[in-house]
C-alpha cells in the first residue's frame, strides 16, 4: 500500500496542467472562477481541445477513443480541470450516452455516433425521468409502438438538462405495456431533437436559471436503426449508465476549487469585527469541510484503485453510493458557506441568464452568485438518484438489509 | 498510488485475526478484564510470540521493520477485538519514543525487551490543567549535576499502572503554556519518590495517576528544552494508530448491528425490513467508509517529514474520527434498542470504547480548532 502519487502520476498532473494553460481560454476560466456555468460555445471548444488531445473520453474502451489510463490518472486529470477551473466533457456525451453505444451499440451505431460525441458534433441530452417516474424510473409511460421502419414515440420527459442546446436525445421508451415486469417493457432510443413532433419547453428553477427543460413528443418518428441493444432490454442500458455515475458525482476538485475561493474571499468578506475568515463559528464550519472533504477525496481514490479488481468481480464496490451521498452533501454544504460569507449582499441575486450588468456592480459578483448558486445546488442530493435512493441501495446491496 | 496490501501484510492481517478469532472472543475478553492486571498476559505472551510487539522497531534494534501499515493492520485488529492489553501505550507510545527519540543505546537495551514482552512502557503527559494542550506542561525537571529530577503530576496515564519505565513530559525552562523548555524523560517506575494510583477508565481499560516527588530521571531524550517536537511526532503516530483502531470498532459496530436487524422481528417481521433503520444502517456504513479511508490518509501521512503538513493531516483525522465514532457508536446502540444499553453485550462496549478513543489526545472540537487556527487542509 502507498497512497503517495508515484512520480509518473505527479508528472502527468503537470503536463495536464500545462496542457489546460495553453488551451483554456481565459474569459472561460474567468466566468467559472466566479462561480457562473461555462456557455455552450465554451464547452463545446473546451472538449474539442481535449479530443484533439485525446483527452476527450480516457475511460471509453481504447478501440472507441479510450485512453486505457489508470482510474487514478483519469482522477488526476478530472481534478485538475475542476480545479482549474475547466469545463467537463459533456457528462451526457461522454459519461452517460457514450458507454452504453460503446457497450450495447450496433456497429453502425457506433462508427456515426461515437465520433461526433468525443468531440461534441452533436449535443445530447437524457430522457428518463417522466412527470410521473422520477425515482420509481421503471413506472416510466413515454411510449413507441413499430410502425413500418420506424418507432413512433408519443408522451413526455422532464428536468432534461440543457434541453435547448441538445441536437440528439437518448431516451427510455415503453415499447411493450404487457410485459410482466415494468422494467422488462422498455428500450433505449436514440432520437434527433430536429424531428418532427419534437417540442422542448423550458422549466425555470428556484435560482432563475433555464437549465432543465421539459421535451414533449407528438407521434416522433425514430428509425428502428436508432434502438440501442435489444428491443425491450432498455432497462439493462439505463442500469449500466446509471452505475457509471456515480464516481463523477464526488467532484472532488471541484469542491477543492470552491473551497479554496470562498478562503480568498473571506479574506476580505466583511465578517463583524473581523473579516469572515476570522469569525471562529465561520472559520470552523470551513474547516469541518476540507476535512470532509478529505475523506471524500481519499474514498474515491480507493474506490478508482479497485476499479480494475471489481470489474473482474462484476460487482459494484460498496462505497461508490457513499461518493454520491457525500459528495453532495458537501458541495451544499459550500454552497451555504458562501450565502453567509455574502451576508446582506447575498440578496442582490444575480441572474443567471445574464453576463454580468451592464450598469455599475451593486455587489461583488461572488456575492450576488451565492444565494443562485446555493438555490441551485439542491438539486445535487435529488438528481443522479436521490440521496435517499442510494441508501435504499446500500441497504439491499451492501447492508443484506 | 496503490492500495492494496503485501503478501506479508495479508499474513499479518490473517494469522492476528486468527488469533483473536481463537482466543479473544467478547466472552473471553470478559475473564481478562476480571484478571489482576485488567488484562491477559497469556495473550501479551502470544503477541510477543506473533512478533507483534517488536512489529515497528528497526530489524537492527531488534524489531520486525514494519511501518505505518503494519501498526494500522494491528490496531484495526485489536480495535475489533477491543483488545485490553497494553499494546497501544507500550507499542505505538512508549516505542514511538524508542523510534523517534532514543540514542542507539538505549534502543540497544529496551527494544528487545518491548519486543519479547518482558518491558511495558507508558507516556505520562496530561496534567489536570492542560486538557489536551500537549505543551501545557507544569511538572518541573531541574538539573542536579548529571541528573534530572522530576516533580509534579500526571494524569490519565494509560495503562501507567503496569508499566516499567515511562516516558514523561516535564518542564526544564519557560512557562507552564510555553512550546520550548520541554523535555522527555525516560523514568524507571520502581524509582524512589514516584508513587501511582490506577484505576479502570469507562471503556474498561487501565490508566493511572503518577505522582512524582523528586524523582530521578534514567534519560533525557535529546534536547531538554526541545521536547515538545519529539512529543508531538509520537502524538502523531498515536493518532494514526487510534484511527485504525476506532474504524476495527466502527466495522465491529456495524457488523453486529446488521446481523442484529436481520434477526431482530417486531410487528412481525425483521426489523431490517423497515427503512428507517435501513437508512441509519446505511449512514453509519457512509462513516465507516470514510473512516476507513481517514485511517488510511493518517497511516500515509504518519511518515511526512513537514511536522506542520503532518500535524494539519492528523487535526483533520482525529475531528472526523471523533464525528464517525461518535455517529457509529450511537447508531448501534439505537439500532439495537434496549439490550444495547446492557453490560452483557458487546455493542456498548464498543460504543464506550469509540468514546475514549475521541477523548484521547484531543476530541474532535480540539482538532477541529488546532485545524482551523492552522489555516485548514487545502491552502494557497
Amino acid at each position: 500500500m502507498d497512497l503517495r502519487f508515484n512520480d509518473e502520476e505527479r508528472a502527468f498532473r503537470q503536463e495536464v496542467r500545462e496542457f489546460i494553460a495553453a488551451n483554456l481560454p481565459n474569459e472561460t476560466r474567468e466566468r467559472m472562477a466566479a462561480g457562473r456555468t461555462p456557455t455552450k460555445p465554451m464547452v463545446v471548444q473546451w472538449q474539442r481541445a481535449l479530443n484533439a488531445r485525446g483527452w476527450a473520453v480516457p475511460h471509453w474502451p481504447v478501440e472507441h477513443g479510450g485512453t486505457g489510463w489508470s482510474a487514478i490518472k483519469r482522477f488526476i486529470l478530472n481534478e485538475e480541470m475542476q480545479q482549474w477551473p475547466a469545463p467537463m466533457p459533456l457528462a451526457f456525451n461522454c459519461a452517460m450516452v457514450g458507454p452504453v453505444v460503446c457497450a450495447f451499440g450496433t456497429e453502425a451505431q457506433k462508427k456515426h455516433f461515437l465520433p461526433r460525441m468525443k468531440n461534441l458534433d452533436d449535443w445530447w441530452c437524457q430522457g428518463f425521468s417522466e412527470p410521473g417516474a422520477g425515482s420509481d424510473l421503471a413506472s416510466l409511460k413515454c411510449a413507441s409502438r413499430r410502425e413500418g421502419d420506424h418507432f413512433v414515440v408519443n408522451g413526455q420527459k422532464t428536468w432534461t438538462t440543457l434541453a435547448q442546446h441538445a441536437d440528439w436525445i437518448f431516451v427510455l421508451v415503453r415499447s411493450n405495456p404487457q410485459a410482466a415486469k415494468p422494467q422488462e417493457g422498455i428500450s433505449f432510443l436514440l432520437v434527433d431533437m430536429a424531428t418532427p413532433g419534437i417540442t422542448v419547453r423550458p422549466i425555470i428553477t428556484i435560482d432563475g436559471a433555464h437549465e432543465v427543460n421539459e421535451v414533449f413528443f407528438d407521434d416522433v418518428k425514430v428509425p428502428l436503426d436508432n434502438l440501442v441493444g435489444t428491443e425491450n432490454k432498455g432497462w439493462d442500458c439505463a442500469k449500466f449508465l446509471l452505475s457509471n455515475e456515480r464516481t463523477g458525482q464526488a467532484r472532488v476538485g471541484a469542491s477543492k476549487e470552491r473551497i479554496r475561493r470562498l478562503k480568498r474571499i473571506a479574506t476580505e468578506a466583511p465578517g463583524g469585527a473581523t473579516p469572515m475568515l476570522q469569525n471562529p463559528r465561520f472559520r470552523d464550519k470551513l474547516t469541518e469541510v476540507e476535512a470532509q472533504l478529505k475523506a471524500l477525496e481519499m474514498t474515491t481514490l480507493r474506490v478508482l484503485a479497485n476499479e480494475n479488481k471489481r470489474l473482474g468481480e462484476g460487482k459494484p464496490d460498496p462505497a461508490s453510493s457513499v461518493l454520491k451521498i457525500r459528495g453532495t452533501e458537501i458541495q451544499q454544504a459550500i454552497s451555504e458557506l458562501f450565502v453567509e460569507a455574502a451576508g446582506p449582499y447575498g440578496l442582490v441575486g444575480a441572474d443567471p441568464e445574464q453576463d454580468g450588468w451592464n450598469e455599475p456592480e451593486l455587489a461583488p459578483e461572488w456575492a450576488t452568485l451565492a444565494q443562485p448558486v446555493y438555490f441551485n445546488w439542491r438539486k445535487q442530493s435529488i438528481y443522479g438518484g436521490s440521496n435517499e435512493i442510494q441508501r435504499n441501495i446500500m441497504a439491499k446491496a451492501f447492508l443484506g438489509l | 498510488m496503490d492500495f492494496d496490501f503485501s503478501e506479508e501484510q495479508r499474513m499479518l492481517a490473517d494469522s492476528l485475526g486468527k488469533l483473536i478469532t481463537d482466543r479473544y472472543g467478547f466472552e473471553s475478553r470478559k475473564a481478562y478484564v476480571k484478571q489482576p492486571e485488567g488484562w491477559s498476559r497469556d495473550i501479551w505472551a502470544a503477541y510477543a510470540e506473533m512478533g507483534i510487539l517488536g512489529l515497528p522497531f528497526a530489524e537492527a534494534d531488534g524489531g520486525f521493520g514494519g511501518g505505518a501499515v503494519e501498526t494500522m493492520i494491528v490496531a484495526e485488529a485489536l480495535g475489533g477485538a477491543l483488545g485490553l492489553e497494553p499494546w497501544f501505550a507500550t507499542v505505538v507510545l512508549g516505542g514511538g519514543f524508542l523510534r523517534h527519540g532514543a540514542d542507539a543505546t538505549m534502543r540497544e537495551a529496551l527494544v528487545p525487551q518491548v519486543a519479547e514482552g518482558s518491558l511495558l512502557l507508558a507516556f505520562a503527559h496530561t496534567e489536570p490543567q492542560a486538557r489536551f494542550d500537549l505543551h501545557h506542561v507544569e511538572t518541573s525537571a531541574t538539573r542536579q549535576g548529571d541528573a534530572w529530577v522530576l516533580q509534579g503530576r500526571k494524569g490519565v496515564v494509560l495503562h501507567g499502572d503496569v508499566a516499567g519505565k515511562l516516558f514523561v513530559t516535564a518542564r526544564t525552562a519557560g512557562g507552564s503554556r510555553d512550546e520550548s523548555g520541554i523535555g522527555v524523560f525516560l523514568v524507571d517506575a520502581g524509582a524512589a519518590g514516584l508513587t501511582r494510583r490506577g484505576y479502570a477508565t469507562s471503556d474498561g481499560l487501565r490508566a493511572a495517576e503518577i505522582t512524582f516527588n523528586g524523582v530521578l530521571a534514567e534519560a533525557v531524550l535529546g534536547d531538554p528544552a526541545d521536547g515538545l517536537k519529539l512529543a508531538r511526532r509520537v502524538v502523531d503516530d498515536a493518532i494514526a494508530a487510534l484511527a485504525a483502531e476506532a474504524v476495527g470498532a466502527m466495522d465491529a459496530s456495524l457488523k453486529l448491528t446488521l446481523e442484529y436487524l436481520r434477526t431482530r422481528k417486531q410487528f412481525g417481521r425483521a426489523i431490517g425490513s423497515f427503512q428507517s433503520l435501513q437508512h441509519r444502517a446505511a449512514d453509519m456504513m457512509v462513516a465507516l467508509e470514510q473512516a476507513r479511508s481517514m485511517a488510511m490518509y493518517a497511516a500515509m501521512m504518519t511518515d511526512e517529514p513537514d511536522a506542520r503538513e503532518r500535524a494539519r493531516a492528523m487535526h483533520a483525522v482525529k475531528l472526523q474520527m471523533g464525528r464517525f465514532s461518535k455517529f457509529v457508536g450511537q447508531q448501534a446502540i439505537q439500532l439495537h434498542g434496549g439490550i444495547g444499553m446492557t453490560m452483557e453485550y458487546a455493542v456498548g462496549h464498543y460504543f464506550k470504547r469509540l468514546t475514549v478513543i475521541d477523548t484521547q489526545f484531543g476530541d474532535a472540537e480540539h482538532h477541529l480548532a488546532a485545524l482551523s487556527e492552522a489555516g485548514g487542509l487545502f491552502v494557497g
